[in-house]
Formats: C-alpha cells, structure tokens, sequence
C-alpha cells in the first residue's frame, strides 16, 4: 500500500523561520545571517563595522559556535548587545536552525533593535540549507583560503545575498589572485554584490557598511 | 553532517503519515525528491536514517531517492537550462540574473507498507 505524502522535509524549520521572520518584522529590525568557513574573520569584520555603526544603529549579535564564549567576549566591546549560542546543547550542531535562532533572538531582545547579525557556525555547506528567517544572506571568503572556494561550494555563494572577500591586505604576501576569486563567486551568482575587505587594517570597510545602514534604513521605513 | 537533523524530519513526516487502523504497520521503502543542489549526500543520509528508525515502523526501510535536475531560468533573455557544474551564468547572454527553478527541493512523496 502506497501513501501518498508530497511534503517538504524542512518544513518544520521552515515554519519556525516564518515564525521568526514575524518577530523581526514587528520589530523593524533587519536580520543578516553571515557565514563562513572558520577563520575567514567573521568576528573581526563584525568588531570593526559595529564601532562604526553604534550608537546611530542599535545592533544585536548571535554568535554561534560549538564551544567557547570567546566570539561573544570580542564583539562584546562594541557595545552591541551580544548572545553566545553554543551548539553543543542541541548535538554540537554544524549550523545554526530556526528553532535555535528563535530561543536565543527572544532571551537577546529584538525591541530595541534596528539590526541583528546572526553569525553562523563555520562552515560552508551545513548553514546555506536552514533558513533562520534573516532578511539577507551574507558569505564570506578570505584571501588564504583559494580562489576556488566559491566552484567548490557553489550552493552557499548561490543562496547568499552578498559576498565579502576579507583579509585583502595579505595579498601581497600570497599567491591568491583576488581576481579570480571574484570571477569565481560571479560565475556561481552573476549578480553578487561583492565587497573587498581587510577588516584588520579597515581597508574597504566603507561600502559594505553602507549597504548595511541602506539595509537597515530600508527596513525602519517600513515603520 | 546536517543529514541527521534531515533523517529525523523525514522519519517523523514519514511515521506521521500512517493511518492510524493499520496494526503493526512496516515501512518498505519510503520515495523522496532531493535537489541535486540540496547539499545531501545519499549514504550519510541512509546511514543517519538507520539510526533513527530503529525500533519505529520505519525500520528496515529503503530510501528510494529521485534526484531532480537543477534548472534555472535567466530573466533577462528569457533562457532555460540545465546547470550540471557550478557555474550558474547564462550561456546565452552571460549577463542575466538568474533564477532557480529546481534543485533545491528535499521532499518526501509517498511512503510504502508491507
């Protein structure tokens, strides 16, 4: 006997992520999942952009990892309201689902918001299937990794909104062509937008922070 | 490894889905669509489903998975093609923005009793 079922499998996350997505549009606040293998520099472009950002635009950051609350104690300086998630309580998860995204977005407080970054779990292939209800995608190579990266991982450089290539001021000392790379993210998604950073010495910063105040202006418009 | 969270979706869809008359029901094979692009590897996906099914009527059973192409469409000279690398650029006009039709998908579409 054959029962017919047609269901999506992620639907349980799916509707978790809807149930987010309302909780961050009745707050007007706009929401960036930001992924990345680890150590691309997550951590460190956030520390920099959200000294700039504050106090004009009200930040939040998720920070997920598996263990240790030391992204949380970096970002916390900024003066943006932080909140460690770290998956070993749910199965030392490889990326961060909406269900868990839901638990620590309600304990951090999305009211006196106007932006949350959700910073992923490192990793290039788990977080670009879970939709946690963000507003955009953000993924982020960087210069020591290889130019192939984005052919190797196409499906997260395809679902991603924006792209940043960081750690530019290494390029001098390295073989990597940024070039390429670039060639590489825009032949997975021909119409990246894609920003290069040294989040380190700052360089380039400008217009990505731009597209996020644009971001976040366009969501408290919406008021 | 998110293949495991996947396996306890589909294995609780799957054991949802069983009328509630049948005594001792058993799960022969259980049908899926997957998205070529939907990052699933099949035997970490059949490993992780073993696991979960042990002791439910689900145990024993086969996953029988179609796997749907990944086609696109280019909204700017109209194109549709199968993409079959990682390369998602228009071959007709290179610049379009495109668009995913399938291949993204991870469904379950029937399950089959004994």
């Amino acid at each position: 006997m054959e029962i017919n079922i047609q269901k999506n499998v992620l639907e349980a996350n799916e509707t978790e992520a809807d149930r987010n997505r309302k909780y961050f549009n009745e707050n007007n606040v706009f929401v960036l999942n930001m992924m990345s293998s680890p150590g691309s520099g997550k951590t460190e472009t956030l520390c920099k952009t959200l000294t700039k950002l504050a106090p004009k635009i009200r930040v939040g950051v998720l920070v997920g990892d598996i263990c240790t609350t030391n992204d949380a104690d970096r970002l916390a300086v900024t003066g943006a309201k932080v909140l460690q998630i770290n998956t070993d309580q749910f199965g030392g998860d490889c990326h961060l689902a909406a269900h868990v995204v839901e638990k620590y977005a309600l304990e951090l407080g999305c009211e006196d918001l106007d932006l949350l970054i959700v910073e992923n779990i490192g990793n290039l292939v788990c977080p670009a299937e879970f939709d946690i209800g963000e507003d955009a995608k953000a993924v982020m190579l960087s210069v020591t990794e290889g130019e192939d990266k984005p052919l190797k991982y196409p499906v997260i450089f395809q679902v991603a909104d924006i792209a940043i290539l960081n750690k530019i001021d290494l390029l001098p000392y390295l073989d990597f062509d940024a070039g390429l790379a670039v060639e590489n993210m825009k032949k997975v998604h021909p119409q990246i937008p894609v920003f290069e950073i040294a989040a380190k010495t700052e360089e380039g910063l400008e217009p990505w922070i731009q597209w996020l105040k644009e971001k976040v202006a366009q969501k408290i418009g919406r008021k | 490894m998110h293949e495991m969270g996947i396996a306890e979706q589909l294995a609780q869809i799957a054991i949802d889905s069983i009328p509630a008359d049948i005594e001792n029901p058993k799960v022969e094979i259980v049908n899926l669509r997957i998205g070529k692009m939907a990052a699933i590897v099949e035997h970490s996906l059949t490993f992780c489903f073993e696991i979960i099914v042990k002791d439910t009527p689900l145990e024993g059973a086969r996953l029988e998975i179609d796997f749907v192409p990944v086609m696109v469409h280019c909204t700017g000279c109209d194109n549709e093609w199968e993409v079959e690398g990682p390369v998602f650029q228009c071959p007709n006009c290179k610049e379009g923005k495109v668009e995913m039709l399938s291949g993204r998908e991870i469904q379950i579409t029937s399950i089959e009793l004994v």
